[in-house]
């Protein structure tokens, strides 16, 4: 009989928090409420992982809990580390900041009567995000998976509008492709394997590797689940999901669905590499390469068709699918900081681009709603603190100097070399494509910023959205600063995982 | 003034691109070719890429990527444990630990239930959940608003309200009648049974679902609304979902962390055994039938 | 060849499974498609069922008085996967043909390219 080990439970505390607000919003009459107690188990779920994750960085070990009574092989699992604490502090705090800003949006551009149902989305979407993060089981990916899809096509089509529907349809046939593949490798893994949990398949595949069973269908389980997850990330050929899916979508939904659905699946991604399939093995079957070579296309490419754009959210779309391709090409150089550096952009990119998405709203409201960049001038002076934020997202996005941006630039600038035989072309790449992302921010913010009739009418943006966009600037300015500490933990929670 | 208009200097062409005016690509504008590029387009399209063209490469590419797909697939079958063997890599400790100590250590005989209700309930909590999101995502997108509903259609159901069938079918009503309860009476049997036959929660839903899909079926809507409406539907939901969060937390917290667990597990093989499984198994059945008679509700009419 | 002819189950489901991939690229109208989808995820039931079936041993429900030996029984793990799986599929499949009712209501098309049209008109004015 042991003392009661609180903090250990924090994992599965958040994961249950966030389904019963799921469970009980239904209930509640108006949007409004709904909001109100969302933002609080968001913040509590926020809490108790900051808790977690000082006490996993002080104590330097990850440890797994049992979801039931019975241990490894046979019951469920969560594992939680630094990396699974910090990117779960990273998702709270950007769901409930992007929340408050996009508040008033979701009010007007959801029905009354279903927005109590639009935060039950939201809770499902952030507890199936919860649980891909601390997951140690693949079959309870493949469910949360599943959830994880059905809550994120619904907050796109949350609008109801056609042109929303259709962008939905668009999303949910592409994400469903990906979790086909990713449910018949896990099934074919089952059959080589004979186990479920991540710990005992990596056993099984090291015993297996040694042997040389099995090699062929091998790679073809690993294959198919990292495509599989890869397409449900838009990784470069997929991204045009996300081209109709952001401007069709209210703005909240648009910041959490670039800033943080497509991030967790790119966690299941590192975890799969380094708690199942163990990463000299990724890297033996040359996939690190491949997923290098669709990083770099990603990256010129979305950067090519967001110059090309003249509409604000297309922009930003094709921005996002840029940016998935700087993840993804730190995760193909294939080696241990170039992971590190991935980790740290996916922090990066999800407060920058949950910002930016949250800052066009609030401009595009202060110019009747109107899409176009050249409609957009002058947005800055009637939205002054939106102007600022997207001012200053834009920035981070290029890489300046005491932005989030800049560092995890920097560090993907260092990551290669040690892979000496990828760091010229990575680094030419960067180049262009930081150079293509100036080309498509610097006009927008010279746009929004040039001096036109100061006189026209100006909606009073809310107390609310002025709050959340200040906290976010200072969390990107927070990050491109401090960043030791963070480096700290990711390196750390990287080491724990494999 | 026109005259500056259209022959614009680079400077120019710059502060309007700066301004978001003018786009980079701007071929007639900025290119000094002399070739219009739109009638080469438009040649091209005709004699060398028509969309007909476009429509065949795309079937005959998906074809090929299928057909390489499948191929693949089978190589791997092929080099996959056999089928039936008993010596297959899925047959370990994890089996056996289920079939030789499941009955003492879940207190269901049905092997399978006790396995997604006891050894992995993570999953099935999920389940649960993916369930319920999807009954919510239909009230989201077909229950009428004001985006979905077109003023034929309103017009079309007051007419359809206004003409009571009663005396139509009366065979088809007659059996029905005698029909639904015995599906129920089923239903409630299959979901009871679950830990000690074949069955469970599922199925059994699924069953009573079906019943109240047929008394709407051949009573109308309205009828089923007397004693089935939205609220019902969303209050039987939430709290069968509710109990299942809390019953199930409560056993993943006792199990994780070693505590007692006061449950008793009764004796396998009699009807009240095997712990939370009869309960989470009722929760369960009940959230299948609403959804699933949500479902045929909500396509048909666009209401409960 | 000849150990395709011993899992021709698996090599069936496999076979299936590029179907209904094919029928989800393929497919213009969309509940053709969305028919595409579950027979993809169909064929995952029947492979998962065919890898947990062992020759000539029973479901693995104990009846009373014998003694539960893993000799006996098949394994009842992909079942339980199965049955989790067609739960997920059916809500799948729910939400997505809510999605092309709608689709159905608000353009009366439920071919992909005429409704892609349609959208682009639309947004345009």
């Amino acid at each position: 009989m042991t003392a009661i080990h609180y903090i250990q439970n924090i994992p599965f505390f958040s994961i249950f928090l966030a389904m019963f607000g799921g469970i009980v919003t239904p209930l509640f009459g108006n949007g409004k409420t709904a909001q109100k107690v969302n933002l609080i188990i968001v913040t509590l779920i926020g809490i108790l992982s900051a808790m977690l994750l000082a006490y996993l960085w002080q104590k330097q070990e990850s440890f797994t809990f049992m979801m039931g009574h019975f241990p490894a092989p046979w019951g469920n699992e969560l594992r939680a580390g630094p990396l699974e604490a910090l990117m779960a502090l990273s998702f709270c705090c950007v769901m409930a900041l992007t929340l408050i800003g996009g508040g008033r949006f979701v009010q007007n551009d959801v029905l009354p009567e279903k927005q109590n149902l639009y935060f039950v989305m939201m809770y499902l979407l952030f507890g199936s995000m919860l649980a891909l993060i601390y997951t140690n089981d693949i079959f309870t990916a493949y469910v949360f998976l599943e959830i994880n899809t059905i809550a994120s096509c619904a907050i796109i089509m949350a609008k109801g509008t056609g042109e929303s529907i259709v962008a939905t349809l668009h999303y949910l046939i592409i994400c469903l492709l990906g979790s086909g593949l990713f449910l018949i490798g896990i099934s074919l893994l089952y059959g080589i394997t004979g186990h479920l949990l991540m710990e005992n398949i990596q056993q099984a595949i090291l015993e297996l590797v040694q042997t040389g069973e099995y090699a062929f269908a091998f790679a073809v389980v690993i294959g198919m689940i990292i495509i599989g997850i890869s397409i449900k990330s838009a990784v470069f050929p997929f991204h045009f999901m996300l081209v109709s899916a952001h401007p069709a979508a209210t703005p909240a939904s648009s910041g959490i669905l670039s800033g943080l659905v497509l991030k967790s699946f790119i966690l299941l991604n590192i975890k799969m590499f380094y708690c199942v399939f163990t990463i000299d093995l990724i890297r033996s079957l040359k996939i690190t390469n491949v997923l290098f070579l669709f990083g770099l296309i990603g990256m010129v490419v979305g950067s090519v068709c967001a110059l090309k754009e003249r509409r604000i959210k297309h922009m930003l779309a094709y921005s996002s699918a840029a940016q998935i391709g700087y993840i993804y090409m730190g995760l193909g150089l294939g080696n241990h900081e170039g992971m590190v550096a991935a980790c740290f952009h996916i922090l990066a990119h999800a407060v920058t681009k949950a910002m930016l998405f949250i800052c066009t709203g609030g401009l595009m409201e202060a110019s009747q709603g109107k899409d176009s960049i050249h409609s957009l001038r002058g947005a800055g002076h009637r939205n002054l603190i939106a102007g600022i934020g997207f001012t200053i997202g834009g920035l981070s996005m290029i890489g300046i100097p005491l932005t989030a941006g800049f560092v995890s630039k920097l560090y993907f600038a260092t990551a290669t070399i040690y892979s000496p035989q990828k760091m010229v072309i990575t680094l030419l790449t960067l180049a262009v494509s930081m150079i293509l992302n100036a080309m498509y921010f610097i006009p927008s913010a010279i746009a929004i910023w040039s001096p036109v009739d100061k006189n026209a009418n100006r909606p009073k943006p809310s107390k609310a959205m002025q709050g959340a966009i200040g906290v976010f600037v200072a969390l990107n300015i927070v990050l491109g600063v401090y960043y030791d500490p963070i480096i700290d933990m990711i390196e750390m929670g990287i080491g724990l995982l494999g | 003034m026109i005259n500056e208009k259209k022959e614009k200097s680079k400077w120019r062409h710059f502060v309007d691109w700066v301004n978001g005016e003018e786009v980079i690509e701007k071929p007639e504008r900025i290119s000094f070719q002399k070739i219009n590029k739109k009638i080469l387009k438009k040649l091209f399209q005709k004699y060398i890429w028509s969309e007909r063209k476009k429509a065949a490469f795309y079937l005959i590419m998906c074809t090929f990527v299928c057909v390489v797909f499948i191929g693949i697939l089978l190589h791997t079958v092929s080099a996959l444990p056999y089928f039936g063997s008993s010596t297959n890599p899925a047959s370990n400790e994890v089996v056996q630990r289920y079939i030789e100590s499941g009955v003492k250590e879940t207190g269901a005989t049905n092997i399978v239930t006790g396995m997604i209700l006891e050894y992995r309930a993570f999953d099935t909590f999920g389940e649960a959940n993916v369930l319920f999101l999807a009954a919510i995502c239909v009230v989201m997108l077909l229950k009428k608003d004001k985006y979905n509903t077109t003023e034929k259609q309103k017009a079309e159901q007051e007419e359809e309200k206004a003409f009571d069938t009663e005396d139509e079918n009366i065979i088809l009503k007659r059996v029905a009648n005698v029909l639904t309860p015995l599906l129920f009476l089923f239903g409630i049997y299959v979901v009871l049974n679950g830990h000690i036959s074949p069955g469970g929660g599922f199925s059994g839903g699924a069953i009573m679902g079906a019943g109240l899909i047929l008394y709407a079926c051949v009573n109308g809507q309205q009828k089923a609304q007397r004693f089935f409406t939205y609220k019902t539907f969303l209050y039987m939901n939430v709290i069968s979902l509710l109990t299942y969060c809390l019953l199930k937390g409560y056993s993943f917290f006792t199990g994780a962390n070693h505590l007692p667990d006061i449950i008793p597990k009764g004796v396998p093989g009699e009807l009240l055994s095997g712990g939370l499984i009869l309960p989470l198994n009722i929760c369960v059945g009940i959230i299948v039938m609403c959804t699933i008679y949500g479902f045929y509700a909500l396509f048909t009419k666009g209401d409960i | 060849m000849s150990n395709l002819m011993t899992n021709h189950y698996e090599a069936a489901a496999v076979i299936l499974f590029g179907i209904g991939f094919m029928n989800l690229l393929l497919a213009r109208n969309l509940i053709k498609k969305f028919i595409g989808l579950n027979i993809m995820d169909t064929a995952v039931y029947l492979f998962l069922a065919a890898k947990g079936y062992i020759t000539s041993r029973a479901a693995p429900i104990i009846t009373e008085g014998t003694i539960a030996r893993v000799e006996d029984y098949i394994n009842p793990v992909p079942s339980g996967l199965v049955l989790t799986g067609i739960v997920v599929s059916v809500s799948v499949t729910a939400f997505s043909l809510a999605l092309v009712q709608r689709l159905y209501k608000h353009y009366g098309s439920l071919d992909l390219d005429e409704i892609m049209e349609k959208a682009k008109k639309e947004g345009k004015v």
